[in-house]
């Protein structure tokens, strides 16, 4: 059972958010970058426990440049065996599907594992983009599986509860939390992880569809309104009189 | 035309439906088009769709299995895209909606802004498309520059308008390809109203101390009528179910009121959360970041302040 997981990088949670200032940009100084937290935390570990039970290895694909091999080599501390790099600044999830989508087509992997969104674009774009260029099935918020020799049985989080399906090898799921339990990388691993290969691919040629306008931070708040804790008629009489949302 | 895909439960339209027909609707005021709604299934009252502005409701027979296999929706989606001669299709930022929209975008190779909190309007080379990012701490304007252009709509972007009135529905032909999935369960709340898409959530934190705490939270949440949420560290040891975390790794919610109880407002559960219309802090701490984020604020013990407000509200609301 061989597995891809792709990871991505995205802003540390805590980042302050800003853009350049003709606001086409992310401001990206002095911000501290980390492998996005559902790749990390769930695709990953889960990807490691598939290759506990069932054999095989684990991959890792990331598309970015070559400042991203910290993020990738934190992959490998954690348990991926072997990881691969497309040469290229990417510039949107089409770029980033269609790329990881050239280099997977001829490696046969049972399962394409990717997290539910980054913590940044937030799109939920990739995963669905990468299964219909490979015409796979692709699962979404899988937040259980039960991986086992010819199919496995995911759970996705729907709006307001879960569902279950059976799906045959090979598929792409996007991983959202529950998944798997966050693993954190031992010396060993640390140490490991640098003899471990990540191989440098070159790209493809892929086009966007979107031209970004502008990044804008949203209205500041006018400041906050403090009520007696004695009073809280006069809370209720404010959402419901002035903000009118009782 | 705007083609938009109608979500249904069991036969009855989500208010996402309705949220993203009055969206498809005032992005063809724009556009200069018409607004064709698609349902799979049957639906109750199919056509009241054309009370939030759709000049037809097309129906597709097939079975649940179609929301659940995304692939099967997308070649669906794809047919009618090209039979109505779509210039824009609308889904919601749904489970269901983001798991076609990136399949729809390859196969039909259009542009597509997930996550759309403003109506669709007309650029130079395509359509202008503004949504939310970094978890709601800013936006991002793109324009569209395929010849067909795919959005999913943020819930609770926009008001719903359903002062039109019913339209006809039709029966639409398409080849229904085969699933590679097979639906073993489902296990989905009914009658209650999913976090993500309520409009009032009372959400508690770490200041509750234990979880034998929170008969106080839901009965505040009972009386305004309310979801319930709660912030990771509280999720995290387990003293409330994981659907209910709200923040950077957990659901990104806007309602139209957030009561924050006991929850300091880390800049992670912010994210989650800072988009919502009003929000009220109740905290005994008055360093708590969340005021700052706040609308109204509270500075109390919340054991004494939720009981109370809690009649408050009785009290109003008899």
């Amino acid at each position: 059972m061989n597995s891809l997981v792709c990871i991505s990088k995205t802003p540390d949670t805590t980042a302050k958010i800003s853009f350049t200032e003709d606001g086409k940009k992310f401001n990206s100084e002095g911000v501290s970058y980390i492998m996005n937290p559902y790749d990390e935390w769930y695709a990953l570990v889960k990807a490691i426990e598939v290759k506990e039970k069932l054999g095989g290895e684990v991959h890792v694909v990331n598309v970015g440049p070559a400042s991203n091999d910290i993020i990738i080599r934190k992959a490998l501390a954690i348990g991926a065996d072997k990881a691969f790099r497309v040469d290229k600044d990417p510039e949107s999830s089409e770029d980033v599907s269609a790329q990881v989508a050239a280099f997977a087509s001829d490696k046969g992997y049972d399962i394409i594992f990717t997290g539910k969104e980054t913590i940044d674009h937030n799109g939920s774009e990739v995963g669905a983009m990468l299964a219909q260029h490979m015409s796979l099935p692709f699962v979404s918020y899988a937040s259980d599986m039960e991986a086992d020799e010819g199919s496995a049985n995911v759970t996705r989080d729907v709006e307001g509860g879960t569902q279950t399906v059976k799906v045959s090898y090979p598929f792409v799921v996007s991983a959202a939390k529950g998944l798997a339990e966050q693993r954190i990388p031992n010396m060993r691993g640390i140490m490991m992880a640098k003899r471990k290969p990540l191989e440098v691919v070159q790209p493809v040629d892929a086009s966007s569809h979107l031209a970004i306008q502008k990044f804008e931070l949203p209205a500041e708040k006018t400041g906050v309104t403090m009520i007696d804790e004695n009073n809280m008629d006069e809370l209720v009489r404010l959402l419901h009189e002035e903000a009118k949302v009782i | 035309m705007v083609l938009v895909y109608a979500e249904h439960q069991d036969g009855r339209f989500k208010k996402a439906a309705f949220e993203a027909t009055t969206f498809a609707r005032k992005s063809a005021e724009a556009l200069g088009s018409g607004v064709t709604a698609v349902v799979f299934g049957d639906v109750e009252e199919a056509g009241a769709l054309g009370e939030s502005g759709a000049d037809k409701v097309l129906k597709v027979d097939v079975g649940s299995i179609a929301e659940a296999d995304n692939a099967m929706a997308c070649d669906i989606l794809h047919q009618i895209a090209e039979k109505v001669n779509a210039r824009l299709v609308v889904l919601n930022h749904s489970s269901f909606g983001k798991s076609v929209a990136g399949r729809l975008a390859v196969k039909s190779n259009s542009g597509l802004v997930s996550g759309v909190v403003e109506p669709v309007s007309s650029g130079n080379n395509g359509y202008i498309a503004k949504k939310s990012v970094f978890s709601g701490k800013a936006y991002a304007t793109y324009e569209i520059e395929s010849d067909m252009g795919i959005v999913t709509l943020m819930r609770n972007a926009i008001p719903v308008d359903r002062s039109g009135s019913a339209v006809e529905v039709e029966n639409v032909d398409v080849d229904v390809p085969d699933s590679r999935l097979e639906i073993i369960s489902s296990d989905v709340k009914k009658g209650e109203v999913p976090l993500p898409e309520a409009e009032l959530v009372v959400s508690a934190g770490r200041g509750m101390k234990d979880p034998s705490n929170w008969d106080i939270i839901e009965e505040l949440a009972d009386a305004l009528g309310a979801a319930t949420a709660c912030s990771r560290p509280v999720a995290d040891a387990d003293w409330r179910p994981h659907h209910e975390h709200v923040g950077q790794t957990g659901v990104a919610i806007r309602p139209n009121l957030y009561i924050a109880i006991g929850i300091s407002g880390a800049i992670q559960h912010l994210a989650g959360v800072n988009n919502s219309k009003v929000i009220v802090v109740i905290n005994k701490d008055p360093e708590a970041p969340f005021f700052k984020a706040a609308d109204y604020g509270v500075c109390a013990d919340l054991f004494d302040v939720v009981p109370r407000l809690t009649e408050a509200v009785k009290k109003f609301k008899s």
